[in-house]
């Protein structure tokens, strides 16, 4: 007879969904297991590197799906651990959008008011600071100076970033090597450990289970720490609260393969994927226009050729997050640094005729490199995506050892979607071409499909049984002690970096699983300050928790 | 200048060289260098390392690589019927495209709904990060050798231990004026 291990609290998944209640319920009290399927790298392991097989390429996820590709990551500490620490709110019309349902598609619950004190409480947890111009990278600047030139604002952006330790390596999308970047190795996971909650990396889960008990138990395959093809083993262990948080582009995966075990899923599982409305247009600069139009110089030498500098995404044009503008019409245009290979294939060469991805005129392209800016449209879609079956294990059919593999997601961009990139396309170009500062051209949609590093929307909350997976406490409708807590969850498009906002609302959804455990017997409490003993976003915390559970 | 011998006994390398110098392409190794177009004057994606890289079994390609140079041949051997075009002796049908004749076929392959679009698309993903990336050799070291790709696009040099740093990395002064409507927290309202 075999003995399934037990937790009381099963997360899935260790980036800023899982992280953050692993956190709060270890504190509590809660026995809490986390399984993560990608390695646990720590910072000396991040090299510099593009070799396959080095950190690079372990730490990511690519995704190819049917008309969407998806970037994430896979490693203890997830998106964290490659995000670019852009941390902004969302603006306050984003809560009241409609998307594709045609009535508003957020709880009645969540507003940006209600949700900012849980906003504070993450800024206070992750250090989000503001950025002033100093901060900001050559590349941010010549932003910044090209949409003032056109007569537009521009905005450094909220960063969790240490600008002491920072060299501005421009490697931080594959872990930081200095510790500048405050990812959730920094703060919750340390402190979900120190009260006793375990994280098991290389442990891909693949399916659910009922038990009699009202319980869950929970299927999961060890994954080979090099190739990641290879299954290692493989085991169960049995929770009474199971918290999803494996990312948009895997919960609903698991969750679908789990319907024959779990019963029928609710039909916003696997469906309104959005793509966050994102698209990427790449910009050749000509130096002499720079230096002559701009007035910028690095040196007597160099106006800028700085594309390699700096630190991702630093600058942002938020004109367009105009509350008065029709939906689909609103987005915000940030400057991103991408590094080669997955910034530099879906480049087009501007004014050559499209596809020009490859051939004669893209290696010329390449040669003025270092004269590139890239910049990231973030716009309104109209939640499109949907998860075909699921693959035999994980979320894809892994096709290398790591990093990429084909997905189920399909995606097909309705008018609306690509009203709002060819808006966005359209703005880049003129702001850029003015007076011959650059040449534009958008990243091509024909290889890969469009393009997201910020998958969102697959296991929605709402207040619709019909178009939202989850009701607005995150807990799976009609699978109780189910919770879903990572982008999947974000009912729709946020046109900002959605990590701050995803943050806040695993946060804003800890008191609601702490009511569950108890339900189930669990001897759990809420009311941890931030993890470093913070408490000065708190207040307001505990007195929005405590409305709740009233 | 140019470097390396053009492969005269394999098919596949021939081929597959074809394609990687259709993605991005080179200058000839020697005058009788077939698989290389000669359309650059510098070194292209199979100077800077495609056939290594499309040959390092991490990429999960490797063992698919004589079916699809045979596939790609196939192709090529269609091409050049449907358009009239005779063979030459001795050259695998790929290779003995023209230049502009490759990058049309390549095209088609990767086109939105060709059944096979895929494939192709991971192929010349692979050769392109040859180029850009150098990904089938560690990044410091294809540096220290002059890696013609990231030569060419003017990649830096990281410190003695592998890592880049850039102590200056900014204008300095402020370039915009600030969205009104910006919180305090930097966010928008």
């Amino acid at each position: 007879m075999t003995t399934t291990e037990k937790t009381d609290v099963l997360i899935v998944g260790s980036g800023f969904g899982g992280a953050i209640t692993a956190y709060h319920l270890a504190a509590g009290g809660a026995r809490v297991t986390v399984l993560e399927r990608g390695p646990w790298l720590e910072s000396r392991d991040f090299e510099h590197d593009f070799l396959l097989g080095s950190s690079y390429t372990r730490a990511f996820d690519f995704t190819v799906g049917d008309g969407m590709s998806v970037l994430g990551g896979n490693c203890v500490g997830g998106g964290s651990m490659v995000y670019f620490a852009a941390l902004p709110r969302a603006p306050r019309f984003v809560f009241e959008r409609q998307g594709s349902i045609g009535r508003r598609m957020w709880p009645s619950s969540i507003t940006r008011d209600s949700l900012d004190p849980w906003y504070d409480r993450v800024a206070e947890a992750m250090g989000v600071r503001t950025q002033d111009w100093s901060d900001v990278s050559y590349a941010g600047g010549l932003w910044g100076a090209a949409c003032d030139h056109s007569g537009r604002t521009a905005n450094p952006v909220p960063v969790a970033i240490d600008k002491d330790a920072c060299v501005n390596c421009n490697w931080m999308m594959a872990g930081c090597r200095f510790d500048a970047k405050k990812s959730l190795v920094f703060n919750y996971l340390p402190a979900a450990t120190a009260h006793g909650a375990t994280i098991r990396p290389l442990h891909e889960v693949q399916r659910l289970e009922r038990l009699d008990d009202g319980g869950y138990r929970v299927h999961y395959n060890v994954v080979d720490g090099e190739d990641y093809r290879v299954t290692a083993g493989s085991g169960a262990i049995d929770a009474k609260i199971v918290v999803l948080a494996a990312g948009a582009g895997a919960t609903p995966v698991i969750l679908q393969r789990s319907e024959a075990d779990l019963g029928t899923m609710p039909h916003a599982v696997g469906r309104y994927f959005s793509g966050n409305g994102e698209r990427l247009n790449t910009a050749v600069v000509d130096e002499d226009r720079v230096r002559d139009v701009l007035g910028l110089a690095r040196d007597d030498e160099r106006a800028y050729e700085a594309f390699q500098i700096g630190k991702g995404p630093c600058v942002a044009n938020w004109d367009r997050l105009d509350p008065s503008l029709p939906e689909y019409s609103r987005y915000s245009l940030e400057q991103l640094y991408f590094p080669p290979a997955l910034g530099t294939i879906l480049a087009q060469v501007p004014g050559a005729p499209s596809p020009s991805w490859f051939g004669a005129d893209k290696k010329e392209m390449l040669r003025r490199w270092k004269s590139w800016l890239i910049v990231f449209t973030m716009s309104e879609d109209d939640n499109e995506g949907v998860f075909g079956p699921p693959p035999p294990t994980g979320n894809a059919v892994r096709l290398s050892q790591q990093m990429l593999g084909r997905g189920p997601l399909s995606y097909r961009p309705t008018a609306n979607t690509q009203h709002g990139w060819a808006s966005a396309d359209a703005e880049v170009k003129e702001i850029l071409e003015k007076d011959g500062i650059a040449r534009v051209a958008p990243w091509t949609n024909d290889l890969v499909g469009a393009y997201t590093v910020h998958p969102l929307a697959s296991c929605r909350i709402g207040d619709d049984p019909h178009t939202s997976a989850l009701d607005d406490r995150h807990e799976l409708r009609g699978h109780p002690g189910i919770f879903v807590t990572d982008g999947s969850s974000v009912p729709g498009a946020l046109t900002v970096n959605p990590a701050m906002t995803i943050a806040a609302l695993a946060e804003r959804s800890v008191p609601g699983i702490v009511e569950a455990a108890r339900a189930r017997g669990l001897d759990v409490t809420y009311g941890a300050p931030a993890p470093d003993g913070a408490t000065s976003g708190s207040g307001n915390v505990l007195t929005t928790a405590g409305r709740r559970s009233s | 200048m140019p470097t390396g011998a053009p492969d005269e006994g394999s098919i596949e390398t021939r081929t597959l060289e074809a394609f990687a110098d259709t993605v991005l392409p080179g200058a000839k190794r020697a005058p009788d260098d077939t698989s290389i177009a000669g359309r650059s004057h510098d070194a292209g994606a199979v100077e800077a390392g495609a056939l290594e890289l499309l040959r390092t079994p991490a990429t999960g390609l490797t063992s698919g690589l004589p079916e699809f140079a045979e596939l790609l041949n196939d192709h090529a051997a269609g091409y050049a019927a449907e358009h009239g075009l005779s063979a030459a002796d001795g050259e695998p049908p790929f290779v003995a495209l023209a230049f502009e004749d490759r990058t049309a076929l390549l095209r088609n392959l990767t086109s939105p709904g060709h059944p096979e679009k895929e494939f192709w698309v991971m192929l010349a993903l692979f050769c392109n990060m040859a180029y850009d990336s150098a990904a089938h050799t560690s990044t410091p070291e294809a540096i220290a050798a002059g890696h013609p790709g990231l030569r060419a696009m003017g990649f830096a040099a990281p410190d003695a231990d592998g890592l880049l740093r850039f102590e200056e990395y900014s204008y300095g002064r402020p370039l915009a004026r600030l969205h009104p409507d910006t919180t305090p927290s930097g966010s928008p309202a």
